[in-house]
């Protein structure tokens, strides 16, 4: 909502400046967003009357005026308006003036003729985006005076960013009261008079749809003047809230709309047949909006219709059908009061938000219909004469808000804000808010005024008497409070330990949309299906990942096109996997890494890393868990990756995630350079830990045997390791790989795996005879299971 | 000079004369050895008259003596020379690099949540999480927003159905956590956020961390409280806090909160538009309306929610001036909050 100081001022002026007005409506909730000058800065520009013109002898388009502006010698001024004509007033430059823009006028010659000022239209001025001319002044306009004086441009705009509860601010008679109230001053009502009819002349209004449309006030006028213009201050006033002026009609109910906050509209009477209809669309029907737009309305969606069909979207816009135009003589003015139920969410429908809409939205005063037609008619008949006839009010009270009779206990005050406030302060804030306030044993019975339909409750009221009484003003307190102590659960290792642990192995956290590419989507995981956005941002984010693999290589593509071959980025978040029990949102950690294994650096050879790199960086986020072993890699197939570097990871049994490298087609696919490891962990399983439990030292000496064996390629060493440790007993206190060896000495298809063997007792020193019975237990035990054999 | 001073001179220039252990213990082995000169003499002791045996051992010891002191002094002397050569052998250029992996680091808005959650969870705020994917219900009829309120509007809802969508704001967690538990209630709640719109100061996702306390004779004075402490521990500056009167359909009062612009510190800058002031919270006392719906006593409970912006937070902590950067994640970036 945007507010002349001028205008407001006429209701309530107080001693603060413009700039405090703002200060204190902004610190009373309603937000200014900026406050902006009426007019740019110009000077020397007065009114001019135009009293010769002549052609130019040199060019075609432009002609010379002689002007005058209120001077002893009128001006000679070369223009090249389209509407310049003798008599007309406009706006005229002086030598020295200097136009928004930094336009300097100077005495000059266009053409070989001497022009001594300049001939505005609105635009030069600042005063309009576009204009086709020169801005014409009132023909009574006294030349040489000044424009600013005239059209009262030292006026500041000051543009409210209202919230939806204030619709009663959306007219300059609700931000007026607020600024009377939080000033204590006078509020100057507008003259309430009603206008008296003078023709019989009605037209018939039926409810058809009360629920919607509770009250609906009309009022005919017949014999306007069509040729009448609407006052340049009326004009003034709608440009500086931001609308145009469109003759008189529309000018005065968007100035009441402006003036009250009742949304107006003007039928031309002639165009209306049989009687009004306020209801709700039936199938079929069509309606030319004044946009030019034609809506098909839904069932929903009430309108203004009479005896031949449409005429209207109630609340939101006319129709082109029965609008007012150049030549309507005889209106039909339309006050009505429409539910914000009944209007919210139908203007969007149809693609439009109007000012009427977004006031009937928010609320109109249900008791303010009849004021704003008497307002409209006084203004109408000012402006363009006519004999109004009596007002016609169509109104279903039953269907009327009701007026809220609201306790208010003086405990409620203290226990909400924590602050004693005085009942006379209490009174005084909600009398000057226009409230009725009755006095109770031990309460308040308070009735708001019927703009203020947004107040209902007790706290309500609460929050009405801080705002007054000012937020700055309430006290702050330190929480005092019961303490409790939290569980602190060890079976559960924090997700920030497991960040930790990547953060430290090198990896970059990112955070990626949690809607991705489909084309990624279903290149990482072809076999589910996403859920998609209804209304995604773009087509390119119109999936709910179910892993976190798209977000990450889109950033590591990203990163790759800006010269960053060695990427390890990690995130943590949710996927969302569509089941037949319904949406799973869970959490997951995923990391991907390409490029070289270490930083490059001169004390290392360096070489890209492989899967094993990345699977170092998964085991150390296992071993958090204190349960490593609890966790199997098992050779596994999935779409996204190659398939002989593909691992399930598990943990007792249970799938909680994949480690492996990128399937070359699907990098290919994707444009990303090079190899690149991925993996995904689910937290819940990942996330379970296990509480140590301590184990007796042995004070006795480890003996270690190194022992090398060879076995076919497909034997997987863990299933080796489990061997031994099998076949190794109580002694074997723990099994090391530290060699795979395939090459000269090995036959092809075979490899060998070297282990060292660590063994202990706890009751003795081992024996060489204990220890040698125990390897070779476990060599026959490989022999018989996998057919290995010592490497000699 | 009898013949053993002059051996003893003779083994003493040798001594002094070795360049390194080596030589040294060649000279040792020459005079003390099992066969040196010295130790000759001493076995040839027996074959002198015994009386002159005594006086001639003594001097032998005498002499003995004398040289294992300056073969020890030498040796001593030799060896810090070699160590003092291999030390110097071993220097290196301490400034090189270290070697082995670089660490990496956590996204901003992941710092920025560390420090939020360590705020609240210091004065006994619980952190809780809720679903993304939210249904109509908790994410706008629980929280007092029904269908076509002026309110959906500012929310630009990313929708899966007509029932189903991605939440708007961390509030419906709020409903979620008083559903499951009985007042008292102290949470936090951090999370990703969704609106449709996109453009330099809008990202389609953003996080949040919405708050809720819940408790017998719960003030808005009590909120005002915990804000300003927040906001200056947060920012590490006694920064101005205002609180000033705003509207949700979920709390009653409400309030929005502005620092001082901690860009230009007051004086007014492009960032707070020349206000001095940056909106940075929204918050306010829980309305009736939402315990209704969750049947909790308004008469006997009251509470307070928040809710703020982690990126907005996370650029004026940090300097970030633009929002689109947080989601590129690129490493040029996201090095920088290392």
């Amino acid at each position: 909502m945007k507010a002349s100081e001028q205008w407001l001022r006429e209701w309530v002026d107080p001693a603060a400046s413009g700039a405090e007005l703002a200060a204190q409506l902004t610190m009373a909730g309603l937000e200014v967003d900026r406050i902006e000058p009426a007019a740019p800065a110009f000077e020397q520009v007065v009114v001019g009357r135009v009293m010769e013109l002549i052609p130019h002898p040199q060019a075609d388009r432009l002609r010379v005026a002689t002007v005058d502006v209120g001077g002893a010698e009128p001006l000679q001024i070369v223009c090249g308006a389209p509407n310049v004509s003798v008599g007309l007033c406009a706006p005229t430059a002086l030598i020295g003036a200097v136009l928004p823009g930094g336009l300097a006028i100077k005495k000059s010659k266009l053409r070989g003729i001497e022009s001594r000022g300049m001939l505005c239209s609105a635009r030069e001025l600042g005063l309009a985006e576009t204009s086709e001319g020169l801005l014409p002044l009132p023909p009574d306009s006294r030349p040489g005076q000044n424009l600013r004086e005239l059209l009262a441009l030292d006026d500041v705009v000051i543009e409210i960013e209202l919230t939806p509860n204030r619709g009663d601010c959306l007219g300059m008679e609700g931000i007026a009261r607020e600024v009377a109230v939080l000033n204590r001053c006078e509020f100057r009502a507008l003259p309430a008079a009603a206008v008296e009819p003078v023709l019989d002349a009605t037209f018939p209004v039926a409810l058809l749809d009360p629920a919607d449309c509770p009250r609906y006030v009309g009022r005919v006028i017949r014999g306007v003047d069509p040729a009448a213009e609407t006052p340049l201050w009326m004009k003034e006033r709608l440009r500086r809230a931001g609308l145009r002026s469109l003759g008189p009609l529309v000018d005065v109910t968007n100035y009441v709309m402006l003036e009250l906050g009742q949304p107006m509209h003007a039928f031309d009477l002639n165009r209306l047949t049989g009687g009004i209809e306020v209801r709700r669309a039936r199938p079929g029907e069509r309606l030319e909006l004044l946009n030019g737009a034609v809506v098909e309305p839904d069932g929903e969606t009430l309108l203004i219709a009479d005896g031949r069909g449409p005429l209207a979207l109630a609340g939101i816009m006319g129709g082109e059908i029965s609008s007012c135009t150049d030549a309507t003589r005889d209106v039909f003015l339309e006050s009505a009061f429409f539910t914000p139920a009944s209007i919210a969410g139908r203007a969007r429908r149809h693609g439009l938000q109007t000012d009427a809409s977004h006031r009937f939205e928010r609320g109109v005063d249900p008791q303010l219909q009849r004021r704003a037609a008497e307002r409209a008619t006084r203004l109408l008949l000012d402006i363009a004469g006519g004999q109004p006839g009596p007002i016609v009010e169509a109104v279903a009270p039953e269907c009327l808000p009701a007026e809220s009779a609201i306790r208010l206990r003086p405990e409620r005050i203290r226990l909400l804000l924590g602050l004693d406030i005085p009942v006379a302060e209490v009174e005084d804030i909600l009398r000057r808010l226009g409230m009725a306030v009755a006095v109770e044993v031990d309460h308040w019975v308070v009735v708001p005024p019927s703009s203020r339909f947004d107040i209902r409750l007790e706290v309500d009221l609460i929050e009405e008497i801080a705002r007054v009484h000012g937020y700055e003003r309430l006290p702050g307190n330190r929480p005092l409070t019961r303490l409790e102590m939290p569980p602190q659960p060890e079976r559960q290792v924090a997700l920030a330990r497991f960040k930790e642990v990547l953060v430290q192995r090198g990896f970059q956290e990112a955070i990626t949309y949690s809607f991705v590419d489909p084309a990624f989507q279903a290149a990482l995981d072809p076999a589910r299906q996403p859920l998609t956005l209804a209304n995604p941002i773009s087509a390119d984010l119109a999936a709910m990942r179910t892993s976190l693999w798209p977000g990450l290589l889109k950033a590591l593509i990203h990163n790759q096109k800006r010269q960053q071959p060695r990427v390890r980025l990690f995130e943590h978040g949710l996927t969302f996997v569509p089941a037949r029990d319904g949406l799973r949102q869970e959490p997951y950690l995923g990391g991907v890494l390409t490029g070289a294994a270490l930083p490059e650096q001169w004390g290392l050879p360096n070489r890209a890393a492989d899967f094993f790199d990345l699977k170092g960086d998964v085991e150390a986020l296992l071993a958090l868990t204190g349960e490593p072993e609890a966790f199997a890699f098992v050779a596994a197939v999935h779409p996204a990756l190659h398939p002989g570097q593909c691992a399930r990871i598990e943990r007792a049994g249970a799938r909680v995630g994949w480690l492996g490298a990128l399937h070359p087609r699907v990098a290919r696919e994707l444009d990303i350079e090079g190899d690149a490891f991925v993996f995904e962990l689910a937290l819940v399983g990942l996330q379970v830990a296990r509480v140590p439990i301590f184990c007796e030292l042995s004070r006795f000496p480890v003996s270690r045997r190194d022992i090398a064996i060879i076995v076919d390629e497909a034997v997987a060493a863990q299933a080796v390791q489990d061997c031994i440790r099998r076949y190794g007993g109580e002694l074997l206190r723990n099994v090391l790989l530290f060699d795979v060896y395939r090459g000269l000495g090995i036959s092809k298809g075979q490899k060998s795996l070297a282990f060292g063997l660590i063994l202990q007792d706890f009751s003795r020193n081992l024996t060489d005879s204990v220890v040698e019975e125990t390897i070779s237990g476990i060599i026959v035990g490989l022999a018989e299971q996998f057919g290995a054999t010592l490497r000699i | 000079m009898d013949a053993l001073s002059e051996l003893l001179q003779t083994a003493q220039a040798a001594i002094a004369g070795a360049g390194d252990l080596a030589t040294l213990d060649q000279a040792r082995v020459l005079y003390l050895g099992k066969k040196g000169a010295l130790t000759e003499r001493l076995k040839a002791l027996g074959r002198l008259p015994p009386e002159e045996r005594r006086q001639a051992g003594q001097a032998i010891n005498e002499a003995k003596q004398a040289l294992e002191t300056a073969l020890a002094a030498r040796r001593a002397e030799l060896e810090a020379t070699v160590l003092e050569v291999r030390l110097a052998g071993e220097a290196v250029d301490v400034t090189l690099p270290g070697r082995g992996q670089r660490s990496g680091g956590h996204h901003p808005v992941t710092r920025t949540l560390a420090r939020i959650e360590a705020l609240f969870a210091r004065i006994g705020f619980a952190i809780v999480e809720g679903p993304e994917v939210e249904d109509d219900f908790h994410n706008f009829e629980a929280l007092n927003i029904p269908a076509h309120h002026p309110a959906r509007a500012m929310h630009d809802t990313f929708y899966f159905d007509a029932h189903t969508l991605l939440r708007t704001h961390t509030s419906p967690v709020q409903i979620r956590v008083m559903e499951r538990r009985n007042p008292p209630v102290r949470v936090i709640a951090p999370g990703r956020v969704y609106r449709c719109d996109s453009d330099v100061t809008h990202s389609p996702m953003f996080h949040q961390v919405e708050g809720l306390l819940v408790d017998e004779g719960v003030s808005f004075a009590d909120l005002k409280g915990v804000l300003d402490d927040f906001l200056r521990q947060f920012f590490e500056r006694d920064l101005a806090v205002r609180f000033r009167p705003s509207y949700f359909p979920f709390t009653e009062p409400s309030a929005e909160v502005d620092i001082q612009c901690v860009i230009c510190g007051g004086g007014g800058c492009r960032v707070c538009k020349h206000s001095g002031w940056l909106e940075v919270l929204g918050c306010g006392m829980v309305h009736p309306a939402v315990f209704e719906q969750i049947g909790i006593d308004a008469e006997r409970y009251t509470g307070y929610a928040f809710g703020m912006g982690v990126e907005r937070l996370t650029m004026l902590r940090y300097g970030v001036n633009d929002l689109r950067l947080f989601f590129d994640n690129d490493l040029r970036f996201l090095r920088q909050f290392q």
